[in-house]
């Protein structure tokens, strides 16, 4: 469903605050495939993900998705294939649109924008049911604005708009970072639901271990701008924190730095 | 008084055209646009020229909306291709105006007291004479029919235009372009669309100012992005709502007749005229400093903000 291979992206090319954030990675994923990614401030997660969406062009290597080579797309083109929820609530949706015009939006992703009717009454229905499914209420909210909404529920209602159209794949680029706990465990089974019952194909970064582990039937983790860890199948259901601190002492080679993700 | 403040309202519908340009820019793209104190003069200056070579005045105004978007269309290629911040890209587009509406007008004015206007037809209504009768300047009623309808019609084009797809991408664009490309539309495509409705209206009611004052002048855009601004936001303020789209575009309408009321009252008053400008100008700067006069005032009173 994705074949990454040997993609290298360097930033500020020169200047002393050169950075190599994408050091050859490659991954390949099934469909199907519900990957978590962790790693340290810096790793390159968030750095793979933008490179996936097309934020900036690569330097090198190649990205396929669905048998599309999408390398040299633009961003707004790639999002035919893509759903996206990024770690800021306020970036997935439009603050100033009402909920359902923002679900309108999303549905037409990937669709080229005509003069026609910007929102039909039969999607208020579709919409009104699959907000039900959230069970935060918003049903009964279609046209309120968005940004009258709480962190979590604008992060559930931009996991519903990345959905609505099935997405080759989902990117979900720690997407409870800047939520409450209890909040963030919500937003996650949700996250959890919707991949299940679409039989998505995804990637999830998170800061959390324990999430990482939960989550998903495949863990990568990164450093340096490269995969240096990729455990999936039996192996990972039956993986633990001390596990993965283990194998990550041994994988990169050197004993744990004063690294944040262990803080997760 | 009357023909004072009726000469007031049938100026404001004009400008009202003007208004809903300027808001289209800055409330809905979120761009302060200066190219309009250029592209305000291109359509008087197109509509001048046109009308004076004969051309239907209808017509006429439609060629300088048509220049008016191809203006919006240079800013935002600044803006978007070029990667020239936007209020930067506007300011240069205005300079650049200046001396392009000077050679289309191939003068700094032109008169067009001669000449029949879009209306001139709406003088010679059945009703016209009884109003004369009584003292009143037909010229004035013409004018606010034909403002006000042109505004009905605009209005009506932009609420069904910002309700389609295409509409609501830009609107949406304003809001969050992170968002908007990650949904597969592209950004750079929908703020050229916006920038160019915007202009291109300014410039029809450009052209349209310019058939009310009998002449064109290179001169007559000056300031015109604070009036814009002052309308919008006295639109918002007395007549605005959050909820309703129909509501705002009604809001920008009454803006505009507002600030030309006002405009009427203080110069009846007895303000020089060529205070207008500072006038408008802080009035203005009132209206934006309002949420940060009104969260020093709770701070006063010992609240938070």
């Amino acid at each position: 469903m994705l074949k990454i291979d040997n993609i290298y992206k360097t930033f500020n090319i020169g200047t002393i605050n050169e950075k190599h954030a994408l050091n050859g990675l490659s991954l390949h994923l099934q469909p199907g495939d519900f990957v978590t990614v962790i790693g340290g401030n810096g790793a390159g997660k968030s750095t793979m993900l933008n490179a996936i969406s097309g934020v900036w062009p690569i330097d090198s290597g190649s990205i396929v998705i669905n048998g599309n080579d999408v390398t040299a797309l633009p961003e707004y083109k790639r999002a035919i294939h893509l759903g996206r929820v990024f770690q800021d609530p306020m970036l997935g949706s439009a603050a100033n649109m009402q909920i359902q015009e923002n679900l309108a939006l999303a549905l037409r992703r990937g669709k080229k924008r005509t003069l026609r009717w910007g929102i039909t009454a039969q999607e208020r229905e579709q919409y009104h049911d699959l907000l039900k499914t959230l069970d935060l209420g918003l049903e009964d909210r279609l046209t309120s604005k968005v940004g009258l909404l709480s962190g979590g529920q604008r992060q559930a209602l931009t996991l519903l708009m990345a959905t609505l159209t099935k997405p080759d794949l989902l990117l979900l680029d720690e997407h409870t970072a800047a939520l409450d706990p209890k909040t963030a465990a919500k937003v996650l089974e949700i996250s959890d639901r919707i991949i299940a019952e679409n039989k998505l194909t995804a990637l999830m970064v998170t800061h959390n271990m324990h999430d990482a582990i939960t989550h998903g039937n495949r863990l990568i983790m990164l450093k340096d701008g490269r995969i240096i860890l990729d455990i999936a199948g039996e192996e990972k259901k039956h993986l633990t924190v001390e596990d993965l601190l283990a194998k990550f002492a041994i994988a990169a080679g050197e004993e744990m730095a004063n690294d944040r993700m262990l803080l997760g | 008084m009357l023909n004072i403040i009726l000469g007031a309202i049938a100026l404001g519908s004009l400008w009202a055209v003007m208004t809903m340009g300027v808001y289209i820019t800055y409330r809905l793209l979120d761009i302060a646009d200066l190219s309009v104190e250029g592209s305000l003069v291109t359509g008087a200056a197109v509509g001048a020229v046109c009308i004076t070579g004969g051309m239907n005045p209808w017509l006429a105004t439609i060629m300088a909306l048509l220049a008016g978007m191809v203006c919006g269309l240079a800013t935002g290629l600044l803006h978007t291709k070029l990667r020239i911040p936007p209020l930067l890209a506007g300011i240069l587009t205005m300079i650049a105006l200046y001396s392009i509406n000077l050679r289309i007008m191939g003068r700094a004015n032109i008169t067009l007291l001669h000449v029949d206007s879009v209306f001139t037809p709406l003088q010679n209504l059945p009703f016209m004479a009884g109003l004369e009768a009584q003292g009143i300047m037909t010229k004035n009623v013409a004018i606010l029919i034909c403002g006000l309808l042109i505004c009905f019609v605009v209005s009506a084009f932009l609420y069904w235009f910002f309700g389609t797809e295409i509409g609501c991408s830009i609107r949406a664009t304003g809001n969050n372009q992170q968002m908007v490309r990650a949904l597969g539309i592209n950004t750079d495509t929908m703020i050229l669309l916006g920038l160019m409705l915007s202009n291109g209206l300014v410039a029809m009611s450009g052209a349209l100012i310019a058939q009310n004052q009998s002449y064109a002048d290179v001169q007559m855009g000056t300031g015109s992005i604070v009036i814009g601004l002052a309308s919008v936001i006295i639109g918002e303020v007395l007549f605005g709502s959050t909820k309703s789209f129909k509501r705002t575009l009604l809001a920008m309408t009454l803006g505009a007749i507002t600030y030309r009321i006002i405009i009427a009252l203080v110069l009846k008053a007895g303000m020089p005229a060529n205070d207008l400008k500072l006038f408008t100008a802080i009035t203005v700067a009132i209206c934006l400093a309002l949420p940060q006069i009104k969260s020093w005032g709770r701070k006063l009173k010992g609240g938070h903000n």
